[in-house]
């Protein structure tokens, strides 16, 4: 789609003691598109998201961002780049109302006022923005919305920082049928206006709902980056599960684990 | 006080066009899906006043009495103004009585054993409050004592350390003309009246200008009669308070004139202003509500929650001081017994029986004026009625009681209703 990725990880290690957890992990993820991570429990999918988010420091691997390298130490250094992250567990106060929620720790003020106008005009052109229709009043309290009102409210705050990136950690996974299709609109949504979108899921309808690329990864290791057009169902089950897939994933012998980066980079590099 | 009620929340908008009869139908459907507010403490306050009125009607209804009501509940007041930060976090502070005894020695012992004047002394006893708090929220944020435990080793201690202070039970007289007219004094009718206009001309001038800046942005704002409504009700209640205030209640005028505004009505009042100020129009206020309510979220927004945990016990303590500093005006003295007895139960159920929720991220400073209200009528009255510390004291428990049921259930239909 564009020519420069919006972030490129090369070459990432991530190890806790013994533990190799991230094996020389290449990810790119472009502007305007939709990038499903996918992978069984413990391939290693949050803690990439981590190190990406600046939670977790690298061992080794290079960030590029707009091309450019980047070190990101901290959250905040995320936060800097445009890099936001939307939690599982949504990380939203149930006593404060929704522009309250959206603006917390970054409110705007004059003086030392609190610039209440102000933060709820903004709000209100965000959820515009992202044609949100659900929420009759910003000035309603969290806990009285429904779990997909929530998780839009949680990327909604997410999007209002001029952000360039946003990962959503498994958006749907508590959602009923109805709110997940809300929440994926969305998510479909956001990659339209122009960002990249890091999608977490286990759930391959979802993938393929709303996906542009497919990212697998497998015991540590990315196995393949593929456009979601260029691959079936199965294939993707198979990758999580086995780390190969036909042509696709780790080399036939996955006990040279030199080999294993190495289908992975090709694909990446076929896709543009 | 329903009016402000219905301020907190702000405009919740059903139509974009709210009328008043929508806007007073959005409020009782708030109420009836549990976000009471403080509608259970006035009610409690009309229904114990009307009681009290019927059964005591010469004595009660005096403006004598009312004037007796403000200053007997201002120290428990104060302290439950400070505890409601506290409790806005979900902590308990079981320290606050003692440690207002604490203070209260310390200004004693400055300006009577000392001799210095009263301002170093009032200084000392808050500079006290703060090195207290400091301690007990470093204690619970940085060490991870659960606050129930700090605090009720400090309920212990400075039990001991106000008796330290006050020479093993002898007691220690306040005699400073400023110190002793803070609870025993009143403003001139005049100035009286002067005050009430400006908090009046004030809360007007703040109502109006943010209904026109909301207005101006096209932003969702309650109708002008709404406003005008709460303006006017505050005008009515504050200038029918100052008009019975300033009857003359001496019982014989020749020998001195007892009439006016206590001095404790102010101070409470701008201190409700300042920390109303504060909860709701600062980002530090806001923090507290995030802390309160979600305290990981509130971390990940980047929220120094430490910070914010200590600085809620610093502000209790304060408080809890110029809660002694009133306490020892109002005595003349200070006794090993001064911030002891009911003061801190009384001071956590003022706060509860206002509203303020025992489960954090829910309450208001005016819920621990009103709650003061209520439990300062409880012991007024029922002391009119001549009955026994023993009557008062289980009719005050049944009434916390009642007010932390009210609490609970709110919370619990709040949750079936999704509505808070």
């Amino acid at each position: 789609m564009s020519a420069t990725p919006l972030l490129e990880l090369r070459g990432i290690d991530k190890s806790f003691g013994p533990v190799q957890v991230l094996r020389d992990v290449a990810l790119t993820v472009h502007p305007g598109e939709v990038t499903a991570l996918v992978g069984d429990n413990g391939a290693g999918k949050s803690t990439l998201v981590k190190c990406i988010s600046g939670i977790h420091p690298t061992d080794a691997g290079e960030f590029l961002f707009n091309g450019e390298p980047v070190h990101i130490g901290s959250p905040r250094d995320a936060a800097t780049l445009g890099i936001e992250v939307v939690y599982q567990d949504l990380a939203l106060c149930d006593n404060l109302d929704i522009v309250q929620n959206m603006f917390l720790g970054r409110e705007r003020r004059s003086g030392i006022v609190l610039d209440e106008p102000t933060m709820e005009q903004l709000a209100a052109e965000t959820l515009a923005g992202l044609s949100i229709r659900t929420v009759t009043s910003l000035r309603q309290h969290v806990s009285s919305l429904s779990g997909g009102q929530r998780q839009t409210v949680a990327i909604a705050k997410a999007v209002l920082w001029n952000s360039k990136l946003v990962i959503l950690d498994e958006p749907t996974a508590a959602l009923g049928v109805a709110q997940t299709a809300q929440v994926l609109e969305l998510v479909r949504r956001l990659a339209d206006n122009g960002l990249a979108v890091v999608l977490i899921s286990h759930n391959m309808n979802d993938v393929f709902a709303v996906s542009d690329r497919i990212a697998a990864l497998y015991l540590g290791q990315m196995v393949a980056q593929v456009k979601t057009t260029d691959i079936t169902h199965a294939q993707v089950v198979e990758l999580i599960t086995a780390g190969r897939s036909g042509g696709l994933g780790l080399a036939t012998d996955p006990g040279s684990n030199g080999d294993g980066p190495q289908p992975a980079d090709s694909t990446s590099g076929g896709v543009r | 006080m329903t009016t402000t009620a219905v301020r907190k929340d702000g405009p919740a908008a059903v139509t974009p066009t709210p009328t008043v009869g929508g806007h007073f139908r959005n409020y009782l459907s708030r109420v009836r899906g549990g976000d009471v507010g403080a509608l259970p403490a006035v009610l409690g306050l009309i229904v114990l006043c009307t009681v009290f009125a019927i059964m005591r009607p010469s004595s009660f209804l005096s403006a004598g009495n009312f004037a007796n009501l403000f200053t007997q509940g201002a120290a428990v007041t104060l302290i439950a103004m400070g505890l409601v930060f506290v409790l806005l976090l979900g902590e308990i502070d079981l320290s606050a009585g003692f440690a207002s005894g604490v203070c209260a020695a310390v200004l004693a012992n400055v300006v009577t054993v000392l001799g210095y004047p009263w301002w170093v002394a009032v200084l000392a006893a808050v500079a006290t409050g703060v090195v207290i708090g400091t301690t007990l929220g470093m204690l619970v944020a940085k060490i991870g004592i659960p606050s129930f435990v700090v605090t009720l080793a400090g309920f212990l201690a400075f039990q001991g350390v106000v008796l330290l202070l006050v020479k093993d039970g002898t007691n220690i007289s306040v005699r400073d003309d400023v110190l002793v007219a803070i609870a025993n004094r009143n403003l001139g009718p005049t100035l009286g009246w002067a005050l009430t206009a400006l908090a009046v001309v004030g809360y007007a001038a703040v109502q109006l200008l943010r209904h026109r800046n909301r207005a101006a942005r096209g932003l969702i704002t309650d109708p002008l009669a709404v406003v005008a409504l709460r303006i006017g009700g505050l005008a009515v209640i504050l200038g029918a308070a100052v008009y019975v205030l300033n009857l003359e209640r001496s019982r014989n005028v020749l020998i001195v004139s007892l009439k006016g505004v206590p001095i404790v009505v102010p101070i409470i009042a701008v201190l409700l202003v300042v920390w109303t100020f504060v909860l709701q129009r600062t980002s530090y206020g806001r923090h507290i509500y995030a802390v309160g309510g979600n305290r990981e979220a509130a971390r990940r927004a980047g929220i120094g929650v430490d910070r914010i945990r200590i600085s809620v016990f610093v502000i209790c303590s304060s408080m809890a001081a110029i809660g002694g500093i009133v306490a020892a005006s109002r005595a003349n003295s200070v006794d090993p017994n001064t911030g002891g007895s009911n003061v801190l139960l009384y001071a956590v159920g003022a706060a509860v029986i206002g509203g303020t929720s025992l489960f954090g991220g829910k309450g208001r400073v005016l819920d621990a004026v009103l709650g003061g209200a209520v439990v300062a009528v409880i012991e007024n009255g029922m002391g009119l009625m001549g009955y026994t510390a023993g009557v008062k004291y289980v009719v005050t428990g049944v009434v916390l009681l009642l007010a932390a049921s009210v609490d609970a259930l709110s919370r619990r239909r709040a949750a079936a209703t999704g509505t808070r």
